[in-house]
């Protein structure tokens, strides 16, 4: 028997009331541990929102560790926590733990749910090599890795080689989302690199797995960012401008274990989860002033773009080539940088970057009278997830 | 944890999985067969998302098929595949849909296309090990 889903909405149920983020860097590495990253971020995220630490009700621990909620209720003093989740989808995770969090204070359960995700991707156990050990990489852990392919790039670069051949996209198109991310990077004071790079070092560097460069590929780091998700009647308490999520969405690819088994091997979740989240919005994609778009890899974020309806299915290349994705572009996208040239903080950073952004405090790289906005989270062999944000 | 020298991750079979490693061993791709609607199915998993049984048998197919994407590695992120460098992963589709994705032994200059026929090979690594590679039909 069929039920419709409940007529209730998150559309605007829910507001970013604080963000924060420790300094991020690559060589000597932090010198932190993970618990003392995210403590710091949090800390900072809850102070942002005028909050005090006891205040915390829900908590949404990065859902690979290594921290649990309890790390949160001890270091804070929380006498009464309310709500604690876990949103297992790799890269994916920031984003859906909005989702969670948003359904959660809807639902009355709690009014601040603090999202916290922070590592030593580069001093501690390598990003690329954790990922072997994740539950999500179980199936293909026991049929794929033992012909050498052991981690995302490997898995995804066969997508990216399809693409090219099936819509002629392009190296150069590729290297210019590299380029642009460094130049976003460069505009931003807590980046890793701080050096620019032009489209002829972005073709000069090695092959990582083929088509794919050193330069597509994001950058390993350490730090922590964090995000505090309040009851939208927060706002009048907040001593910051209001962030609504005015829509959310999660989406799963067919055989989201292994790319391999899908029928089409470009699909991604993406785009299930953008109709969801731009449904409960009222919104397209021409009303979106800026996107923080989870770009793992250069390619991931040229098919998301194509995936959110930005354009058709193998446009992509035209539309992020001549400036398309700059500052100034049709579509200013990671204005911080990215996880290619700011940091790989798993996406939290883009939610924070597009808090920035939509409260008209992103310096440099603000993007002039941006009122609605995108977040996206990729991750776990191309789970997506989509939000959209909007100015209060 | 490895034997004979062969030095790259070893796949964990569990009692959902070990008929596929133990058919490699003699030379046979296994893939299951549901005993309720008669779909082939792989990888291996407990159910048929077609009609919901739980009872398969184990049946070989016809291991030539299709090249359908491939990468060619050029950096190790596990150390023991180093001295493998450079290698071809391919994406290979069978009979039925059925889809597979392993090393293809080729020189890593090999010009490829999407649609190229190969055939998959046995290769046995050590005494209890035989890994499933494709090559150029």
């Amino acid at each position: 028997m069929t039920h419709e889903k409940s007529s209730m909405t998150l559309k605007d149920k829910a507001l970013v009331s604080g963000i924060g983020e420790t300094r991020y860097v690559r060589a000597p590495g932090s010198g932190k541990t993970p618990i003392a990253l995210q403590m710091e971020a949090a800390l900072a995220a809850i102070a942002d929102a005028g909050l005090r630490p006891k205040d915390i009700d829900g908590i949404i621990p990065f859902a690979i560790g290594p921290l649990v909620a309890e790390d949160f209720v001890t270091n804070f003093g929380i006498t009464d926590l309310s709500f604690s989740a876990l949103t297992p989808l790799g890269g994916a995770s920031a984003v859906a733990s909005l989702q969670c969090a948003a359904a959660a204070i809807a639902a009355g359960i709690c009014r601040h749910v603090l999202l916290s995700l922070g590592r030593n991707g580069y001093s501690g156990t390598r990003i690329a090599s954790r990922i072997a050990q994740m539950p999500q990489f179980r199936v293909v852990g026991e049929f794929e890795v033992p012909s050498g392919a052991t981690t995302p790039v490997q898995f995804y670069a066969p997508m990216a080689r399809l693409h090219m051949d099936r819509y002629g996209t392009t190296a150069r198109q590729l290297g210019e989302i590299a380029v642009t991310m460094r130049k976003h990077a460069l505009l931003n004071g807590n980046a890793v690199n701080k050096d620019p790079l032009s489209i002829e070092e972005y073709l000069a560097s090695r092959m990582i797995s083929e088509p794919l460069r050193l330069f597509d590929c994001s950058v390993e780091s350490d730090g922590a960012a964090c995000v505090v998700v309040s009851a939208a009647g927060h706002a009048a308490e907040m001593p910051r401008r209001a962030v609504y999520i005015s829509g959310v969405g999660e989406g799963h690819p067919e055989m989201p274990s292994a790319v391999s088994q899908r029928a089409d091997l470009l699909a991604l979740g993406t785009a299930k989860a953008a109709r969801k989240a731009f449904a409960m919005a009222g919104v397209k994609p021409a009303d979106i002033d800026v996107a923080e778009i989870y770009d793992c890899f250069t390619y991931i974020l040229l098919r998301q773009i194509e995936e959110l309806g930005f354009c058709a299915a193998g446009e992509g290349g035209a539309f992020v080539q001549d400036g398309g994705i700059g500052l100034g572009g049709r579509l200013p996208v990671n204005t911080h940088g990215g996880l290619l040239s700011q940091a790989h903080v798993g996406g939290m950073n883009h939610i924070v970057e597009l808090v920035r952004q939509l409260r008209g405090e992103a310096g440099h790289a603000q993007v002039q009278g941006a009122e609605l906005g995108l977040v996206t989270g990729f991750g776990d062999m191309c789970d997506g997830t989509v939000a959209i944000m909007r100015r209060g | 944890m490895s034997t004979n020298g062969y030095l790259t991750p070893l796949p964990m079979p569990s009692p959902d999985t070990a008929p596929y490693w133990e058919g490699l061993r003699h030379g046979q791709f296994l893939v299951q067969c549901c005993l309720g609607c008669g779909k082939k199915r792989h990888y291996p998993r407990p159910v048929c998302d077609a009609c919901y049984s739980l009872d398969a048998e184990w049946v070989a197919i016809k291991v030539e098929g299709t090249l359908q994407s491939w990468t060619v590695c050029r950096h190790a992120f596990l150390p023991e595949f180093k001295e493998q460098l450079p290698y071809v992963v391919a994406i290979a589709e069978f009979e039925q849909g059925i889809r597979v994705n392993l090393r293809l032994e080729v020189p890593p200059d090999q010009p490829l296309r999407a649609g190229d026929p190969v055939r998959l090979v046995y290769r046995q690594v050590s005494e209890q090990l035989t890994l499933p590679v494709l090559a150029l039909a």
